[in-house]
Protein backbone atom coordinates (compact mmCIF):
# COMPACT_ATOMS: atom_id res chain seq x y z
CA UNK A 1 0.00 0.00 0.00
CA UNK A 2 1.32 3.22 -0.85
CA UNK A 3 1.68 6.50 1.46
CA UNK A 4 -1.11 8.09 -0.45
CA UNK A 5 -3.35 4.87 0.15
CA UNK A 6 -2.94 4.72 3.32
CA UNK A 7 -4.45 8.14 3.97
CA UNK A 8 -7.21 8.02 1.57
CA UNK A 9 -9.95 6.66 3.61
CA UNK A 10 -9.28 10.24 6.74
CA UNK A 11 -11.82 12.03 5.78
CA UNK A 12 -11.20 16.44 5.87
CA UNK A 13 -13.47 16.44 9.06
CA UNK A 14 -10.68 15.11 11.46
CA UNK A 15 -8.12 17.55 9.77
CA UNK A 16 -10.83 20.94 10.30
CA UNK A 17 -11.09 19.88 13.94
CA UNK A 18 -7.61 19.54 14.73
CA UNK A 19 -7.10 22.86 12.91
CA UNK A 20 -9.96 24.66 15.18
CA UNK A 21 -8.15 23.25 18.17
CA UNK A 22 -4.22 24.32 17.65
CA UNK A 23 -6.36 28.13 16.27
CA UNK A 24 -8.01 27.73 20.00
CA UNK A 25 -4.79 26.79 21.53
CA UNK A 26 -3.06 29.70 19.46
CA UNK A 27 -5.45 31.96 20.80
CA UNK A 28 -5.13 30.85 24.08
CA UNK A 29 -1.21 31.94 23.78
CA UNK A 30 -2.58 35.43 22.82
CA UNK A 31 -5.12 35.59 25.99
CA UNK A 32 -1.69 34.33 28.46
CA UNK A 33 0.35 37.26 27.02
CA UNK A 34 -2.46 40.23 28.37
CA UNK A 35 -2.06 38.14 31.93
CA UNK A 36 -0.64 39.90 34.87
CA UNK A 37 1.89 37.17 35.66
CA UNK A 38 5.77 37.04 35.83
CA UNK A 39 7.70 36.74 32.25
CA UNK A 40 8.69 33.12 33.92
CA UNK A 41 4.98 31.84 34.64
CA UNK A 42 4.19 33.28 31.23
CA UNK A 43 7.07 31.43 29.35
CA UNK A 44 6.08 28.09 31.09
CA UNK A 45 2.60 28.38 29.76
CA UNK A 46 3.00 29.33 26.97
CA UNK A 47 5.63 27.03 26.40
CA UNK A 48 3.54 24.24 27.49
CA UNK A 49 0.26 25.44 24.92
CA UNK A 50 2.82 25.49 22.06
CA UNK A 51 4.66 21.78 22.72
CA UNK A 52 0.61 20.38 22.94
CA UNK A 53 0.19 22.53 19.29
CA UNK A 54 2.93 21.12 18.09
CA UNK A 55 2.05 17.87 19.12
CA UNK A 56 -1.02 18.20 17.70
CA UNK A 57 0.36 19.45 13.93
CA UNK A 58 2.97 16.20 14.08
CA UNK A 59 0.67 13.53 15.11
CA UNK A 60 -2.02 14.90 12.82
CA UNK A 61 -1.64 16.99 10.28
CA UNK A 62 1.96 15.12 9.49
CA UNK A 63 0.55 11.84 10.20
CA UNK A 64 3.04 10.88 12.71
CA UNK A 65 0.24 9.32 14.41
CA UNK A 66 0.11 6.11 12.14
CA UNK A 67 3.59 5.26 12.05
CA UNK A 68 4.43 3.98 15.44
CA UNK A 69 8.02 3.34 14.48
CA UNK A 70 8.89 6.84 13.00
CA UNK A 71 6.46 8.69 15.81
CA UNK A 72 9.01 7.42 18.44
CA UNK A 73 12.29 7.98 15.89
CA UNK A 74 11.14 12.06 15.69
CA UNK A 75 10.15 12.10 19.16
CA UNK A 76 13.12 10.59 20.95
CA UNK A 77 15.64 12.02 18.51
CA UNK A 78 14.58 15.63 18.76
CA UNK A 79 14.12 15.35 22.58
CA UNK A 80 17.44 14.54 23.07
CA UNK A 81 18.74 17.23 21.11
CA UNK A 82 16.93 19.56 22.71
CA UNK A 83 17.93 18.36 25.94
CA UNK A 84 21.50 18.09 24.74
CA UNK A 85 21.51 21.95 24.02
CA UNK A 86 19.74 22.89 27.22
CA UNK A 87 22.12 20.81 29.38
CA UNK A 88 25.34 20.43 27.47
CA UNK A 89 26.01 24.50 26.28
CA UNK A 90 28.81 25.67 29.52
CA UNK A 91 27.49 29.30 28.29
CA UNK A 92 24.51 27.92 29.42
CA UNK A 93 25.05 27.11 32.50
CA UNK A 94 27.27 30.47 33.27
CA UNK A 95 23.80 32.32 32.13
CA UNK A 96 21.61 30.26 34.49
CA UNK A 97 23.89 30.56 37.03
CA UNK A 98 24.59 34.33 36.94
CA UNK A 99 28.24 33.59 36.48
CA UNK A 100 30.39 36.52 34.36
CA UNK A 101 30.86 35.63 30.99
CA UNK A 102 34.50 33.92 30.13
CA UNK A 103 36.64 36.62 28.94
CA UNK B 1 13.22 -21.97 -12.14
CA UNK B 2 14.98 -19.80 -15.06
CA UNK B 3 17.98 -18.07 -14.43
CA UNK B 4 16.23 -15.29 -14.56
CA UNK B 5 14.24 -16.38 -11.49
CA UNK B 6 17.30 -17.17 -9.63
CA UNK B 7 18.75 -13.73 -9.85
CA UNK B 8 15.95 -12.09 -9.47
CA UNK B 9 14.94 -13.57 -6.28
CA UNK B 10 18.72 -13.33 -4.79
CA UNK B 11 18.15 -9.57 -5.87
CA UNK B 12 14.80 -8.92 -3.41
CA UNK B 13 16.40 -11.49 -0.62
CA UNK B 14 19.11 -8.15 -0.57
CA UNK B 15 16.66 -5.71 -0.66
CA UNK B 16 15.78 -4.12 2.43
CA UNK B 17 12.11 -2.96 3.75
CA UNK B 18 12.72 0.99 4.00
CA UNK B 19 13.31 2.12 7.41
CA UNK B 20 9.74 2.32 9.73
CA UNK B 21 8.14 1.68 6.15
CA UNK B 22 8.37 5.18 5.04
CA UNK B 23 9.06 5.47 1.44
CA UNK B 24 12.96 6.90 0.92
CA UNK B 25 11.77 10.55 -0.67
CA UNK B 26 9.78 10.98 2.68
CA UNK B 27 12.63 9.80 5.08
CA UNK B 28 14.66 11.96 3.65
CA UNK B 29 12.06 14.80 4.65
CA UNK B 30 11.70 13.42 7.99
CA UNK B 31 15.42 13.67 8.41
CA UNK B 32 15.87 17.16 7.01
CA UNK B 33 13.42 18.49 9.74
CA UNK B 34 14.47 16.76 12.56
CA UNK B 35 17.61 18.72 11.82
CA UNK B 36 16.08 22.18 11.12
CA UNK B 37 14.03 21.66 13.78
CA UNK B 38 17.63 21.08 16.10
CA UNK B 39 18.50 24.62 13.86
CA UNK B 40 15.71 26.36 15.39
CA UNK B 41 15.50 24.74 18.80
CA UNK B 42 18.94 26.28 18.92
CA UNK B 43 18.15 29.66 18.42
CA UNK B 44 15.12 29.77 20.38
CA UNK B 45 16.98 28.36 23.58
CA UNK B 46 20.12 30.76 22.58
CA UNK B 47 17.68 33.70 22.92
CA UNK B 48 15.67 32.17 25.75
CA UNK B 49 19.20 32.18 27.67
CA UNK B 50 20.34 35.71 26.00
CA UNK B 51 16.49 37.09 27.29
CA UNK B 52 16.96 35.57 31.12
CA UNK B 53 20.58 37.06 31.16
CA UNK B 54 20.55 40.39 29.96
CA UNK B 55 18.10 43.33 32.38
CA UNK B 56 15.88 45.69 30.99
CA UNK B 57 14.83 43.48 28.02
CA UNK B 58 12.86 45.36 25.77
CA UNK B 59 9.14 45.12 25.34
CA UNK B 60 8.37 47.16 21.85
CA UNK B 61 5.31 45.33 20.64
CA UNK B 62 2.26 47.15 21.63
CA UNK B 63 -0.51 45.63 19.03
CA UNK B 64 -1.06 42.00 18.63
CA UNK B 65 -2.99 42.60 15.32
CA UNK B 66 -0.90 41.52 13.08
CA UNK B 67 1.46 38.67 14.45
CA UNK B 68 -2.58 37.41 15.29
CA UNK B 69 -3.49 37.64 11.38
CA UNK B 70 -0.15 36.30 10.04
CA UNK B 71 -0.78 33.16 12.87
CA UNK B 72 -4.12 32.75 11.64
CA UNK B 73 -3.14 33.11 7.77
CA UNK B 74 -0.32 30.45 8.62
CA UNK B 75 -2.58 28.24 10.66
CA UNK B 76 -4.89 28.29 7.41
CA UNK B 77 -2.17 27.67 4.98
CA UNK B 78 -1.70 24.05 7.11
CA UNK B 79 -5.31 23.16 6.68
CA UNK B 80 -5.61 24.12 3.18
CA UNK B 81 -2.11 21.73 2.34
CA UNK B 82 -3.87 18.88 3.74
CA UNK B 83 -7.41 19.62 1.86
CA UNK B 84 -4.77 19.83 -1.52
CA UNK B 85 -3.16 16.48 -0.18
CA UNK B 86 -6.33 15.08 0.51
CA UNK B 87 -7.30 16.13 -3.46
CA UNK B 88 -4.69 14.24 -4.96
CA UNK B 89 -5.16 11.26 -2.81
CA UNK B 90 -8.62 11.23 -3.88
CA UNK B 91 -7.43 11.93 -7.89
CA UNK B 92 -8.77 15.23 -7.41
CA UNK B 93 -6.39 17.00 -9.87
CA UNK B 94 -7.39 20.35 -10.44
CA UNK B 95 -8.64 20.50 -6.93
CA UNK B 96 -5.70 19.35 -5.62
CA UNK B 97 -3.43 22.29 -7.84
CA UNK B 98 -6.03 24.73 -6.69
CA UNK B 99 -5.40 24.01 -3.19
CA UNK B 100 -1.82 23.80 -3.16
CA UNK B 101 -1.89 27.67 -4.83
CA UNK B 102 -4.01 28.79 -1.90
CA UNK B 103 -1.44 27.67 0.30
CA UNK B 104 1.37 29.10 -2.03
CA UNK B 105 -0.63 32.27 -1.80
CA UNK B 106 -1.55 32.06 1.51
CA UNK B 107 2.34 31.90 2.05
CA UNK B 108 3.13 35.30 0.16
CA UNK B 109 0.63 36.97 1.98
CA UNK B 110 2.36 36.09 5.16
CA UNK B 111 5.62 37.06 3.91
CA UNK B 112 4.22 40.51 3.20
CA UNK B 113 2.57 40.95 6.40
CA UNK B 114 6.13 39.98 7.62
CA UNK B 115 8.33 42.39 5.79
CA UNK B 116 5.75 45.49 6.44
CA UNK B 117 6.29 44.56 10.08
CA UNK B 118 10.31 44.82 9.63
CA UNK B 119 9.88 47.64 7.34
CA UNK B 120 7.82 49.51 10.49
CA UNK B 121 10.38 48.07 12.72
CA UNK B 122 13.07 49.56 10.64
CA UNK B 123 11.35 52.86 10.10
CA UNK B 124 11.61 53.27 13.85
CA UNK B 125 15.47 52.89 14.23
CA UNK B 126 15.51 48.72 14.56
CA UNK B 127 18.04 47.39 12.57
CA UNK B 128 20.13 43.76 13.09
CA UNK B 129 23.23 45.76 14.75
CA UNK B 130 20.98 48.85 16.38
CA UNK B 131 17.88 49.23 18.88
CA UNK B 132 16.04 52.22 19.47
CA UNK B 133 14.12 50.28 22.25
CA UNK B 134 17.57 49.03 24.65
CA UNK B 135 19.90 46.65 24.06
CA UNK B 136 20.90 45.94 20.31
CA UNK B 137 20.80 42.32 21.26
CA UNK B 138 16.97 42.11 21.22
CA UNK B 139 17.08 43.37 17.30
CA UNK B 140 19.92 41.05 16.26
CA UNK B 141 17.77 37.85 17.91
CA UNK B 142 14.03 38.75 16.17
CA UNK B 143 14.99 39.86 12.97
CA UNK B 144 17.94 36.78 12.98
CA UNK B 145 15.06 34.30 14.05
CA UNK B 146 12.21 36.15 12.51
CA UNK B 147 14.26 36.14 9.02
CA UNK B 148 15.30 32.45 9.27
CA UNK B 149 11.78 31.57 9.63
CA UNK B 150 10.46 33.83 7.07
CA UNK B 151 13.28 32.44 4.84
CA UNK B 152 11.97 28.96 4.80
CA UNK B 153 8.56 30.56 4.28
CA UNK B 154 9.79 31.80 1.05
CA UNK B 155 11.46 28.39 0.52
CA UNK B 156 7.89 26.97 0.70
CA UNK B 157 6.00 29.08 -1.24
CA UNK B 158 8.97 28.38 -4.21
CA UNK B 159 8.68 24.57 -4.02
CA UNK B 160 4.96 24.47 -3.39
CA UNK B 161 4.65 26.18 -6.71
CA UNK B 162 7.65 24.27 -8.33
CA UNK B 163 5.95 20.88 -7.36
CA UNK B 164 2.10 21.50 -7.50
CA UNK B 165 3.16 22.80 -11.07
CA UNK B 166 4.69 19.35 -12.09
CA UNK B 167 2.17 17.58 -10.68
CA UNK B 168 -0.38 19.42 -12.73
CA UNK B 169 1.96 18.86 -15.61
CA UNK B 170 1.93 14.56 -14.39
CA UNK B 171 5.60 14.43 -13.56
CA UNK B 172 5.24 14.36 -9.96
CA UNK B 173 1.99 12.36 -8.14
CA UNK B 174 0.42 12.94 -4.66
CA UNK B 175 3.02 11.24 -2.37
CA UNK B 176 5.67 14.40 -3.88
CA UNK B 177 2.44 16.77 -2.37
CA UNK B 178 2.66 15.21 1.05
CA UNK B 179 6.07 15.40 1.36
CA UNK B 180 6.25 19.23 0.01
CA UNK B 181 2.88 19.50 2.77
CA UNK B 182 5.11 18.07 5.47
CA UNK B 183 7.94 20.75 5.06
CA UNK B 184 4.90 22.80 5.10
CA UNK B 185 3.45 22.11 8.17
CA UNK B 186 6.95 22.06 9.44
CA UNK B 187 7.23 25.75 8.78
CA UNK B 188 3.51 26.40 10.95
CA UNK B 189 4.96 24.15 13.27
CA UNK B 190 8.30 26.78 14.13
CA UNK B 191 6.01 29.80 13.81
CA UNK B 192 3.95 28.24 17.13
CA UNK B 193 7.28 28.31 19.24
CA UNK B 194 8.41 31.91 17.72
CA UNK B 195 5.10 33.81 18.40
CA UNK B 196 5.15 33.02 22.04
CA UNK B 197 8.80 33.45 22.95
CA UNK B 198 9.83 36.42 20.58
CA UNK B 199 6.46 38.26 20.41
CA UNK B 200 4.24 37.95 23.25
CA UNK B 201 7.05 37.48 25.81
CA UNK B 202 8.16 40.88 24.48
CA UNK B 203 4.66 42.73 24.66
CA UNK B 204 4.71 46.00 26.58
CA UNK B 205 2.07 45.77 29.19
Amino acid sequence: MTTAEEHKSNGVGKDVGVYICILVLAGIQFVIAYQDISASQMFVRMLIVAIVEAALALLFFMHLWENRGLKWFVLIFTVAVILGMQYGWTDSFRISEGVQWAK
Amino acid sequence: MSQADVTMGAHSALMEEPAFRVPAKKMAMWLFIIADSATFAGCLVAYGFIRNATPNWPRPFHSITNVALMTFILLTSSLTMLIGVRSAQKGDKSGAFRWTMITALAGILFAGLHLREWMGMIGEGATLFTNPWGTPLFSSLFFSITGLHLLHVTGGVVALIAVGLRYQGGRYNADDLEITGLYWHFVDLVWMFVVPLVYLLNLAH
